[in-house]
């Protein structure tokens, strides 16, 4: 567990680290990625021995917020949360350099050590130095040289691409609840970058209704433009709130832990919701200059419309949890949202 | 530019509460099976019961921060945030203790003499003294610091004048703190000239009158003073400290559980009128709602950290609360639109009574403790907007 003063120094780090990058340009940004790895904020959470800062969720969340926040174009989920994590459960040595991560049903020949078939929609496949598959019970680490790339994005124009599979692999078999686990990882670093993201939209909306002067004063001074702001804030409270109580319950519990499967999924839900709404308004405050290219804006909206529908939109884990819910019924639902203690 | 920290860092309660939580719920249910009361919404303004608040007493869940030497039981304000949502949660009759275990005790230890605390902080915790608010007039809600009841000064006091409006239970509890204009208006400091003082609701010149809610029930009052007399020893605080002192409280007021779980009941109710549902729209919007429950406690629960810490998140606090009470509607709509039960409130205790209850307290939940507009407004102020 880190003092709160060891959080804000993180905190001043991953701000000024991402603030200082170039977050117009486009593709991998080879230049933050290796500041990030001088840092040991590039895989932060993973253990020592594999060239991890062995640090905890609480961490993660600072340092992913600030990477939503100033929108960085690194793949720093995939590589420290998830694919990173899986290479390391299932023992396979991890290759230096970003990394990513896909889940699919390849055609898998473990004994000859080769795989076949199609990923789609990979994030940062082109600039990743290690394609980790999730194929069942089996982790496969691709090498990005002996397969076929096809060019994609999300709506935030990073990079999605489809990879063509067919050649050797390095593969290791895993237990079946590390599918799971991997699921809930994603889940938490989407969910932290998008409350990130949503505090970026904010902050810009912000200072642009302080500035734009209409009728005579600053956009800002008219209580229409408060009280939407307002609600706003309130979004991105509660998706900072809950990326922030999500992290405590998982350095505390484990994946593992029922609570923490509720804990992530309300997470990604709430950040998801919040996401639409805080782009809607940052938007409508900044009117028309805001919809155009030349804007900063869209870096953090084009974000929030791409990371809320990506591992898993709102609907998803509302899914989850109402299920959970129903199952708990009337006298379990209270004791379920309240956990231990 | 850098915006504030909307929400303090997330807290996690204490091992021990653990117990306590169990002792309230073994406590809860005990009552419900022997049927001493059944779940209602809205308990905190319309669920008086003596007796059910002398047994928390008793139990010494009343009054939980007041020092022992007052009577209380000198807990962390967390104990008292884990019982006091297990009572809410439950739908348990909460009203009668309510305003006087809230903000009454907590401002008596701030403000208050050793005379005051002597007089009221033992009755408050055997749960036999009960308060209620006197803040708005009949032509101050929102702007609160228009109020327009006097007092002058008179020979060992004050001579109260004036009129407070929508005192929940005015008809039943013993005093209130009232906001008063003890100095001409100042139009360059409309803050100054305010004091608190305590009422005796009993006094001679005081009229409670009964202003009836949409439902008919009788908690909201009106309160006429003629020439009401107070004395110098019940001037809570400083004579024209009134706004400071007030407001000072709010952080407290806005942010607790109460302003989330008002219909929490309706919700349990409406999970048991799905039992068995397996269409996926249906479990999604119950998963909103739940994952908007489970955000807005942990936010809830960061704010009462910070609070214990000494620090007041005016910000975080206005936020739960224009949140919260919106999710207090939102649990309204979902349970009217999945489930076809109308509501009604000459129902047996269950959905459809919840439902009519829910329906018609509705308006009051973003209108008490500051309008949500006017939360916003303080958000707006807490951006460097205004």
């Amino acid at each position: 567990m880190t003092t709160e003063t060891e959080t804000n120094e993180l905190q001043d780090l991953a701000t000024s680290v991402f603030s200082d990058a170039d977050a117009e340009g486009s593709g991998f940004d080879a230049a933050l990625w290796s500041t990030l790895e001088e840092t040991g904020l590039a895989r932060l959470t993973l253990p020592e021995e594999v060239g991890g800062s062995g640090a905890g969720f609480v961490e993660s969340a600072v340092v992913l917020g600030a990477a939503g926040e100033f929108a960085g174009r690194v793949p720093l989920v995939e590589t420290d949360l998830t694919a990173g994590w899986l290479l390391h459960t299932a023992g396979i040595p991890l290759p230096d350099g970003p990394l990513t991560l896909a889940t699919a049903d390849l055609d898998v020949d473990r004994t000859a050590r080769r795989a076949a078939g199609t990923l789609r929609r990979v994030p940062w496949a082109r600039s990743a130095a290690g394609i980790v598959v999730l194929a069942g019970d089996a982790v496969l680490l691709i090498d990005p040289a002996g397969v076929e790339i096809t060019d994609g994005t999300n709506v935030a124009e990073e990079p999605r691409d489809t990879v063509t599979v067919d050649g050797a692999i390095t593969v290791a078999g895993v237990d079946d609840r590390v599918g799971s686990e991997l699921r809930l990882r994603g889940a938490f670093g989407r969910a932290a970058l998008l409350a990130g993201a949503a505090r970026g939209a904010l902050t810009a909306a912000v200072q642009y209704a302080g500035e734009r002067i209409q009728f005579g004063r600053p956009i800002g001074r008219f209580q229409a433009i408060q009280q939407q702001l307002a609600l706003a804030a309130g979004e991105v409270a509660a998706a900072q709130s809950a990326v922030a109580v999500a992290a405590r319950k998982i350095d505390r519990a484990g994946f593992g832990d029922a609570e923490v499967q509720l804990a992530v999924a309300a997470a990604k839900s709430r950040t998801s919701e919040a996401a639409g709404v805080v782009a809607r308004i940052a938007h409508q405050v900044h009117g028309a200059i805001g919809f155009t290219r030349e804007h900063r804006l869209r870096l953090t909206t084009t974000r929030l419309w791409a990371w809320r529908d990506e591992d898993g939109s709102e609907a998803e884990w509302n899914d989850l949890v109402g299920r959970l819910a129903l199952e708990a019924g009337p006298a379990g639902l209270w004791p379920m949202v309240v956990g231990t203690p | 530019m850098s915006l504030p920290a909307l929400v303090p860092p997330p807290i996690e309660l204490p091992p021990r509460v653990a117990a306590l939580r169990a002792s309230v719920r073994e406590f809860l249910q005990q009552e419900l099976e022997a049927g001493l009361w059944t779940p209602r919404a809205d308990v905190w303004l319309s669920g008086w019961d003596e007796r059910f608040t002398k047994e928390l007493a008793r139990r010494g869940w009343i009054g939980m921060t007041i020092p022992t030497e007052y009577g209380g039981h000198g807990a962390s304000p967390l104990d008292r945030y884990v019982v006091t949502e297990e009572l809410l949660a439950a739908g348990a009759p909460v009203a009668a203790h309510w305003v006087a275990d809230r903000q009454i005790g907590p401002s008596l230890m701030r403000f208050g003499t050793e005379e005051q605390r002597q007089k009221f902080l033992p009755g408050i915790a055997a749960g036999e003294i009960y308060f209620g608010i006197g803040m708005s007039e009949p032509d101050s809600g929102s702007d609160l610091a228009s109020v327009r009841s006097r007092a002058v000064r008179v020979d060992g006091g004050w001579e109260l004048t004036g009129t407070k409006i929508w005192t929940s239970g005015g008809h039943r509890a013993h005093a209130f703190f009232a906001l008063v204009r003890t100095s001409p208006p100042d139009e360059k400091n409309r803050h100054a000239g305010l004091s608190q003082l305590i009422v005796d609701l009993r006094a001679p010149g005081v009229t409670v009158r009964p202003i009836p809610l949409l439902t008919g029930a009788h908690h909201f009052n009106e309160v006429v003073f003629d020439k009401v007399f107070v004395p110098d020893s019940m001037v809570l605080g400083e004579i024209g400290n009134g706004w400071h002192q007030v407001t000072s409280e709010l952080a407290f007021e806005r942010s607790g559980p109460e302003r989330f779980l008002s219909t929490y009941p309706l919700l349990s109710a409406l999970i048991g009128e799905l039992q068995g549902v397996t269409d996926p729209g249906i479990r999604r919007q119950v998963g909103s709602l739940v994952s908007r429950l489970w955000t807005l406690r942990g936010m809830s629960l960061s704010i009462a950290g910070a609070l214990e810490a000494g620090h007041a998140p005016e910000l975080a606090a206005a936020v739960v609360k224009d949140l919260g009470t919106r999710f207090e509607n939102e649990v309204i709509d979902a349970a009217r639109l999945l489930v076809s039960i109308p509501p009604d409130p000459g129902a047996e205790p269950g959905f459809a009574r919840l439902l009519a209850e829910s329906v018609l307290h509705a308006p009051g939940f973003t209108l008490r403790g500051g309008t949500n507009e006017v939360l916003r407004g303080i958000v707006a102020r807490g951006l460097g907007l205004r």
